[in-house]
């Protein structure tokens, strides 16, 4: 489903990432993991779209250029980024933002336009998965929501426009045990044979919850480790210093 | 590319759909402006001796008067001798008593301004005086209207069969001496509207003025008067469109409203004048005053205004706070694209005991617009208790446009409470990242923002107008990325 080869970022002469390369199949879940300031953020927003970046490279997304995309057409074409700090928008109920959304996407598609009450009709359903009070609807877009609440109403949205590529950014940073375990238990709700999801995280605690195919280390801008779910267990044992000095000590020993 | 406005380039284009000529046969005086104009005016209207002389005072008057240029805007000098100031369309003469009479052309104007007379008489219950160039073209519902012993007709029929009426509130609330722009119009003006809701009588439809500016080189300077007995209510509504031309066009009206105790008026403007083209060539100069007096107690007045069009605006719609406990209120949006500029605010005078005002102004620009947020609130001697509180957010589009916001805020009694709050904030990158990235494409995310931002003033809004408001503002915005 998607393929990053040689992948690079720059803002201005920082170069963020440095070849990333990475595979993702429908139906796996990867997880990206790495220390402030490594490049994971980085390479969500580039798959995203974020045109802040001067970026090389090549990222295929089902077989199409991903980069040639913006980020509307990235949208449609089913790619899903859960922010990790998700914007305000005042003034912009949050129901009608995502009956927007969910239009915009389903008009592209030549799909009918769900009119509001159909859409409330959803929008409940979903809300059920996360948790979420209907109070939640009527309120402006992300405005006044606590930490854990802007994470939740991520991964509403999610379930609302059904990606089929989602990359969750640090989507457990702020939360409390029980909104980790909502959000864990939402996105474990929504894995799919025919979904690939990106989960991105400082640490292995979302892991407990979020079971990963497979689990990448990324340290400056490049991926330096890759491996089962096990990694995880073992980057927590040593932090990302000693994992590299533990590494490096192994790539020594291994003639 | 860098961070935000980024992707937010210039204003390119915004197409008026307005625009259009129509071919109307007109009645005008010559061009220019002296006392015997002045006397053709009047005239032209069969006006009463005292109205005249009433006209001819402001006259003296305003030739001793400069123009103000304390304002935040630009513009060439006026030719007030290169103006007509009185045009009618022809058909008109002498007045049509029934919508089957009105000139065809000018019900084919009214309906591709989608404002069909007829249908609006017989379907959305909203009363329509209808003001082309000069003069009114037609009123509906009058006879309704009547049974409830309202008067909605234009200003020179008022002056015609209600003159005590007239002579009574005419200039009440602003004066002929008031300022240059008013005390032209209330040398000049040709016609408007007039409104009377008398005691305890609650209007029981929305009254509309629709104004039009169709011949070129015509200022328009029409007076609009609306007078609310004991306990009366009334909601009005006021939309203004005018061609496409390449030579800017005057526009100073004044309107005034008086309402007395307990009683209520709501007044709500979409002023949608010719803009100018993206150059700032041609567009009308939107120079108004407004201004309502809550003289009795217990009474309340609203402005709520979508300012969208006009090279350049300028107007305070204002209240006097007379009456004890009497609520002054001002809700405001002012969008300027292109080279559009405007100095737009309100004044809320506290004279009465325990009076309240509240103004919410939201000013938008984008392109090379220009915006500016002027209020004065004043809190006189006798008024114990006063309260104000003022909220001004501004919002900018791209980074070639500019917001300004000028208080002013004079309090003469220690018992008053004045609040004032102002923000700004540009369209962030990353709320329009955000709106892409769930796939709304990036003009519907900037009209969706702004009319978030906006949404506390639309909902004062009549229903109608409300949607009215948000659609202009889409259509206003389009091209203003690239």
């Amino acid at each position: 489903m998607l393929q990053i080869k040689n992948l690079h970022a720059k803002v201005g002469d920082n170069e963020i990432l440095q070849g990333v390369n990475l595979e993702l199949k429908a139906g796996e879940m990867h997880a990206i993991m790495g220390p402030n300031g490594s490049g994971k953020s980085t390479l969500a927003q580039v798959l995203a779209g974020r045109e802040t970046y001067n970026v090389t490279g090549e990222v295929l997304y089902e077989g199409k250029d991903l980069l040639a995309m913006s980020p509307e057409e990235r949208a449609v074409a089913g790619v899903f980024l859960a922010f990790q700090y998700p914007v305000e928008i005042p003034g912009v109920g949050n129901l009608y933002f995502m009956r927007t959304a969910l239009n915009a996407i389903r008009k592209q598609r030549g799909l009918d336009e769900l009119d509001a009450i159909d859409f409330l009709d959803l929008a409940k359903e979903k809300m059920k998965l996360v948790e979420m009070d209907q109070s939640f609807m009527s309120r402006s877009v992300n405005e006044g929501f606590s930490g854990g609440e802007k994470k939740r109403n991520e991964i509403l949205q999610m379930a609302v426009l059904e990606p089929k590529l989602a990359i969750l950014d640090e989507t457990d940073s702020g939360l409390d045990i029980d909104a980790l375990r909502v959000v864990a238990h939402g996105v474990n709700a929504l894995r799919r044979k025919d979904r690939a999801m990106l989960v991105i995280t400082h640490y292995q605690r979302l892991l407990d919850y979020i079971v990963p195919d497979r689990v990448h280390v990324i340290a400056n801008g490049r991926i330096v480790r890759s491996g089962g779910k096990d990694l995880a267990v073992e980057l927590e044992k040593y932090g990302y210093v000693g994992l590299e000095q533990h590494a490096s000590a192994r790539s020594i020993a291994v003639p | 590319m860098t961070a935000l406005p980024t992707d937010i380039r210039e204003v390119a284009s915004r197409e008026y759909k307005y625009g259009f000529v129509t071919d109307l046969e007109t009645d005008a005086v010559p061009r220019g402006l002296n006392e015997d104009v002045i006397r053709l005016i009047s005239a032209k209207k069969n006006e009463p001796d005292w109205l005249l002389e009433w006209r001819l005072r402001a006259y003296c008057r305003w030739l001793t008067m400069e123009e103000p240029r304390w304002q935040n805007v630009h513009y060439e000098p006026i030719d007030y001798q290169d103006i007509i100031y009185y045009s009618a369309p022809k058909s008109k003469m002498p007045g049509p008593k029934s919508l089957d009479e009105v000139d065809p052309e000018m019900r084919g104007m009214f309906n591709k301004l989608g404002i069909s007379l007829a249908e609006q008489e017989r379907l959305s219950g909203v009363a329509v005086d209808a003001i082309v160039d000069s003069v009114s073209v037609a009123t509906t519902f009058k006879k309704k209207l009547a049974e409830v012993g309202v008067i909605f007709c234009s200003f020179s029929e008022a002056v015609q069969n209600h003159p005590d009426l007239v002579r009574k509130y005419l200039g009440s609330v602003v004066p002929y001496t008031d300022n240059f722009f008013a005390t032209l119009n209330s040398a000049v003006f040709t016609d408007g509207s007039f409104c009377f809701v008398p005691r305890g009588v609650r209007c029981p439809m929305e009254l509309s003025t629709y104004f039009r500016i169709n011949a070129a080189d015509t200022g328009q300077f029409e007076r609009t008067l609306i007078v609310a007995e004991d306990g009366a209510y009334v909601s009005y509504l006021e939309g203004c469109t005018a061609p496409i031309r390449d030579k800017n066009q005057l526009h100073a009206a004044v309107v005034e409203l008086v309402a007395l105790e307990r009683s209520q008026i709501k007044y709500s403007t979409v002023q949608n004048w010719y803009p100018g083209d993206a150059e700032g060539r041609g567009g009308i100069y939107n120079f108004v005053t407004k201004r309502g007096k809550c003289a009795g107690a217990n009474s309340k007045i609203s402005w709520t205004q979508v300012e969208t069009g006009s090279a350049i605006t300028w107007k305070y719609p204002g209240v006097i706070l007379q009456g004890d406990n009497s609520v002054g209120e001002f809700y405001s949006v002012a969008l300027t694209a292109n080279r559009q500029q405007a100095d737009t605010g309100t004044k809320m005078i506290h004279i009465g005991r325990n009076t309240r005002s509240t103004i919410l102004a939201k000013g938008i620009s984008a392109g090379h617009g220009q915006n500016t947020y002027r209020g004065l609130v004043k809190v006189l001697k006798s008024a114990s208790g006063a309260r104000n509180h003022t909220q001004c957010d501004s919002l900018l589009l791209g980074s070639k446009c500019g917001a300004h916001t000028f208080p002013y805020i004079e309090v003469k009694n220690p018992t008053a409470q004045v609040e004032h709050e102002a923000s700004t904030s540009k369209i962030g990158e990353d709320q329009l990242f955000y709106c892409r990235q769930r796939g709304i494409r990036e003009e519907d995310a900037i009209s969706m923002i702004v009319n978030g931002f906006c949404r506390e003033v639309f909902k004062e809004l009549p229903m109608e107008f409300a949607v009215e408001a948000q659609k202009l503002l889409g259509v206003s915005l389009e091209g203003s990325i690239g």
